[in-house]
């Protein structure tokens, strides 16, 4: 579904990816562990078309998409929840779920719509108060149901657990495990590397701006160097 | 209320819709990129330059007032394709910059294709004044303001309730986040500059019959607008119509009851005051985020 081969990105001219290399396949739950600062959000950031590349390639359903808009990107069905939520503050919830659609036609909104506020009733009582009113747990699920709106095919989540008490935490897993069960394909980036790998079909470990290792999620939590650099033990 | 106040009260209206009409561009190239266009006063010039032309080619006024608003959003567009599209720079210094050339440019073409005299245009629906408890109006003033509560009423209806307009309002709260959505942050900002443009023309068209025209009407109506927009607190619709209200009221009070001369500095001062009292204007923007 979504191949990436050489993927080269840079801030100036600090290099944040040194050639990345990875696969997401169809219906499939992909996690990306690593380190603050080794280019996990740089990563999803160049997938999803607002970081520029220097280099390399991204395909997508068979179509080069390396250099495509966001816009694009987003109808074609890549869509990313980003790090701490962003959501559109004093814009009430429902406006930002609508916004979340803009891609989408009227009548797919409205019915997407109704799923969303299915999954998360909390977002339907709230549906009128601004969105930077919402707490942290809310703004969360806000966020990864405005991504749900524009009818995501590979859903690109980063963080989705920071700053979330543990009960908000397992939530919002249970949530991820439920759509990549409705066959939503998932790139997770969590600094839960336990949590995410569990949950994860596969997974990458990223170290300051390349891929050092790739496995199965079992492989990769019963790695010696992946328990002692990330999982703590 | 005397005559004489109520005289001031609907001069200062009427030109303080037009500052907001001003102020109003303004904001909304703001809202879409942070810049502030200083080519928002060459709009309001073109605006009614062009018609000037066009109906001494003989042209009707409505038709001639149509095509120079298209003509200058034309202009409008032209300008963030051309110079601001093309700033590779995520400055926005730089941007600024561009926009203070292109007035600069704008005001020199203007001085060529057209001539550096005063132009009149004839008022909408006659000369003759209507009095009004007292004071007396001319008819253009109210096409001034009536025009523009339309033109606030159709903005704020695009702003409050189409996806359009919101999706342009979440652009500005938080670009990534738009991007991210799907929403083309270039074609938000394409269409602030074509909308603020036909802003800017509609005020130049509308204060003409009562002001002239000229190549260089655009500096001062540009500084004002300017001043509205910060007044209100930029990037905030309503403040814009406050901000513009408020400074044209000063304006016409300080002229009337100190002095024409002093009309610019009183203005200008109280304007200055409020910002050091309030720096994000009358109706700046508060947070309403947590974290």
């Amino acid at each position: 579904m979504l191949e990436v081969s050489a993927l080269e990105s840079r801030y100036g001219r600090i290099p944040a990816l040194k050639g990345i290399d990875l696969a997401v396949r169809a219906g499939e739950l992909v996690a990306l562990v690593g380190a603050n600062g080794a280019g996990k959000t740089t990563l999803l950031r160049a997938l999803s078309g607002v970081q520029r590349v220097s280099g390399g390639r991204v395909r997508y359903e068979g179509a080069d998409i390396t250099n495509a808009p966001p816009e694009r990107r987003v109808r074609l069905g890549i869509v990313q929840v980003p790090e701490g939520r962003q959501v559109f503050g004093p814009l009430s919830v429902e406006d930002n779920l609508r916004l979340g659609g803009y891609t989408r036609r009227a009548a797919e909104s409205a019915s997407t719509l109704e799923r969303v506020y299915a999954m998360f009733p909390v977002l339907r009582q709230r549906r009128q108060a601004p969105a930077g009113t919402l707490s942290g747990g809310q703004q969360q699920m806000l966020a990864i149901s405005r991504a749900l709106m524009a009818r995501p095919r590979l859903l690109l989540l980063d963080e989705p657990s920071m700053g979330l008490a543990p009960r908000l935490v397992e939530e919002i897993f249970a949530c991820v495990q439920g759509l990549r069960a409705a066959d939503t394909a998932i790139f997770l980036v969590d600094q839960n590397a336990r949590a995410a790998l569990a949950i994860a079909d596969r997974g990458y470990v990223l170290e300051t701006g390349r891929i050092v290792l790739a496995g199965s999620g079992a492989e990769l939590l019963a790695d010696a160097s992946v328990q002692a650099a990330y999982l703590g033990l | 209320m005397s005559p004489q106040l109520l005289q001031y009260l609907l001069s200062g209206l009427t030109v303080g819709a037009i500052y907001a009409l001003v102020a109003l561009g303004f904001s909304i190239i703001y809202n879409a990129s942070n810049v502030i266009n200083f080519a928002q006063g060459e709009f309001v010039m073109i605006g009614g330059m062009t018609t000037v032309s066009l109906i001494a080619a003989g042209l009707p006024l409505a038709l001639a007032a149509l095509l120079a608003i298209a003509a200058t959003t034309l202009v409008g567009l032209a300008l963030e394709k051309l110079a601001v599209e093309r700033v590779r720079s995520e400055s926005v210094v730089t941007l600024i910059i561009i926009t203070i050339g292109a007035s600069i440019l704008l005001r020199g073409l203007a001085s060529l294709v057209w001539d550096k005299n005063l132009h009149a245009l004839p008022a909408f629906s006659g000369e003759r004044p209507i009095a009004l408890g007292g004071a007396t109006i001319v008819p253009q003033s109210l096409w001034v303001v009536g025009v523009t509560l339309v033109v606030v009423a159709a903005l704020w209806w695009f702003f409050n309730r189409t996806l359009h307009g919101k999706a342009m309002l979440a652009t500005s709260h938080n670009r990534l986040a738009a991007q991210l959505v799907g929403i083309s942050v270039r074609r938000v900002l394409l269409v602030s500059f074509g909308l603020s443009a036909a802003l800017g023309a509609l005020a130049g068209i509308l204060i003409a019959p009562i002001t002239f025209t000229a190549w260089d009407v655009g500096v001062m109506l540009g500084l004002k607008g300017f001043a509205a927009a910060v007044l209100g607190g930029l990037g905030s619709g309503p403040g814009a119509v406050i901000g513009g209200l408020a400074l044209g009221l000063l304006e016409a009070l300080s002229a009337g009851y100190v002095s024409s001369a002093y009309k610019d500095v009183i203005a200008f001062g109280i304007m200055l005051a409020v910002l050091v009292l309030m720096p994000g204007g009358l109706l700046g923007r508060r947070s309403v985020e947590r974290v």
